[in-house]
């Protein structure tokens, strides 16, 4: 199914009260199984995009769709993973991951099962009974990364999933979140900042422009599947990356 | 290699003082309690104070022994005891329906605090003697009073527990669809227990207080009640009896509340460091 977006737009009332637009319009399809990137300006908008895309948020006019259906709530088959970890300090890390399982109603020993298959596919074997205080910032995002795998979602919404560790972190993780993608995942619309995180992991990477944010360019990333570090280097990579720096270097001009 | 051995041997050394300082900070309550002994003991032994003022331990342990042969103190303890907890219970039950109420609709803020500010600036002792006029001068108005000292400090923590949830996990509750009990259950309780947990600390000590004032009020029995009476005849041991079973029993109820603090909250005592 695919995600649609016709003329959205996010508006917050400023501290007089006035109505202040945020976001859009913007209108964008997303293909299934399609990973979409969305890069701009600080402040365009792109957070308030994956919180109405969550249910979180509602549009103050346009609309986004799932197939049919109108997102009006937070959606089954949705899982979004937030900037900081956002893990439950008195959760250990198996119950953290655990949580949507849990609020799902799922008995204790499914649960547990599942939570372990991807504990060892998340290099978490050893950090089962570890809490939150005791992880690192990588570590932490790991397991907020495993709470949103574990739902197997059709869509996977990414607000800046990466965007407070170090380089090295990051690219382990990018590199973990694709390789899990294609056994759990379908659809991904990710935030990032990042451009070349953006290209490195996306098919398609949507530019934005300042607030409020609306579409300047969509840029396909026909780079081959699966993606490797190596690839950076390469001639295409970098021509898509000047591609959408250049969409960006548009709206600063 | 010889460098080595010499750190390890360093190192030895620190760990050995970290311990006795540790060793040291346990016990020093102990010995603060033993120093304030002694004290007590000279202070009476030289007679500096008369007898009738400052008792000396042996006759307050005599006083104690007798009181506890023929049943006073146990008695009154109970009866204090009693008093405290259904207050605690009621006050406490009270707070924490009221903090939650309070800390999800603002509006209810706004409409009960001069009430609830009202009874708090106004001193328990002052208003006591009513609170017997109009609950009586049985076990009802000492739990009244025990309540109505102890539900403040609930009620405020209870408030601040709750509104200090982390917003960012009520989005993740969100998005996971979970109902009102699930978000009571999985975010509130625990992400507000650790602020509940220090007022309920903050409760037990004052239980006693409530208990005791509304005893000094309205005789009969009780702890308060055994003071005024030993206090009335000169029997200063029975005084000092009764103030430190006061205070044993604050403790304890205190180190209850701790205890399970300790349990429950394993989670804040690991960390990196």
């Amino acid at each position: 199914m695919r995600l649609s977006l016709r003329d959205l737009s996010v508006s917050f009332p400023d501290p007089a009260g006035d109505m202040r637009p945020a976001l859009g319009p913007i209108s964008f399809d997303v293909a299934e199984e399609d990973f979409v990137c969305l890069v701009g300006p600080t402040g365009c908008g792109k957070s308030s995009l994956i919180r109405v895309l969550a249910g979180l948020l509602p549009p103050t006019s346009g609309s986004a769709r799932y197939g049919d259906e109108a997102i009006a709530g937070p959606m089954d088959s949705f899982a979004i993973m937030f900037q900081d970890a956002n893990l439950m300090p008195w959760r250990t890390v198996l119950d953290n991951i655990a949580l949507p399982l849990e609020i799902a109603g799922l008995p204790r020993d499914i649960r547990h099962e599942k939570v372990q298959t991807l504990l060892l596919q998340l290099h978490l074997e050893q950090f089962e009974l570890a809490y939150p205080a005791e992880l690192s910032g990588g570590m932490a995002q790991r397991v907020a990364l495993g709470r949103v795998i574990v739902q197997q979602p059709r869509v996977l919404l990414l607000d800046e999933p990466f965007g407070a560790l170090d380089a090295l972190t990051r690219e382990r993780l990018s590199l973990e979140l694709l390789r899990l993608r294609q056994r759990y995942v379908q659809t991904i619309v990710m935030v990032t900042h990042d451009i070349s995180e953006a290209v490195f992991l996306a098919d398609r990477v949507i530019v934005m422009s300042r607030r409020p944010g609306r579409l300047v360019a969509d840029i396909s990333v026909d780079l081959p599947r699966p993606r490797s570090p190596a690839m950076i280097y390469e001639q295409r990579f970098l021509q898509l990356t000047k591609e959408v720096r250049a969409g960006i270097e548009d709206i600063r001009a | 290699m010889q460098k080595k051995v010499k750190s390890s041997a360093g190192n030895q050394d620190k760990n050995a003082s970290v311990r006795r300082a540790m060793t040291l900070r346990r016990a020093s309550p102990f010995l603060t309690v033993f120093v304030l002994l002694l004290v007590w003991q000279w202070v009476s032994a030289r007679e500096i104070i008369s007898h009738i003022l400052v008792p000396p331990p042996a006759d307050v342990y005599l006083a104690f022994s007798n009181a506890m042969a023929d049943g006073t103190l146990p008695k009154h303890a109970l009866v204090t005891l009693e008093e405290m907890l259904y207050g605690l219970l009621i006050g406490v039950g009270i707070g924490l329906v009221i903090g939650y109420a309070i800390a999800k609709a603002p509006l209810l803020e706004s409409i009960l605090s001069p009430v609830i500010v009202g009874f708090q600036s106004t001193p328990i002792v002052a208003y006591a003697p009513l609170l017997v006029i109009w609950f009586g001068s049985g076990l009802a108005s000492k739990v009244v009073t025990t309540a109505v000292i102890v539900f403040f400090p609930m009620l405020v923590n209870t408030i601040v527990g709750i509104r200090g949830v982390s917003p960012n996990l009520r989005d993740l509750l969100r998005s996971l669809k979970a109902g009102r009990w699930q978000t009571f259950r999985h975010l509130e309780v625990p992400s507000a227990l650790p602020v509940v947990l220090a007022g309920l600390k903050t409760s037990a000590t004052l239980a006693v207080i409530g208990a005791v004032v509304g005893e000094f009020v309205s005789q009969g029995s009780g702890l308060g009640f055994l003071v005024t009476s030993a206090r009335n005849l000169y029997d200063t041991p029975l005084v000092v009896v009764a103030v430190l079973t006061m205070t044993a029993i604050s403790l304890s109820l205190y180190g209850l509340v701790a205890y399970v603090e300790w349990r429950f909250l394993v989670w804040q005592r690991r960390s990196i460091l």
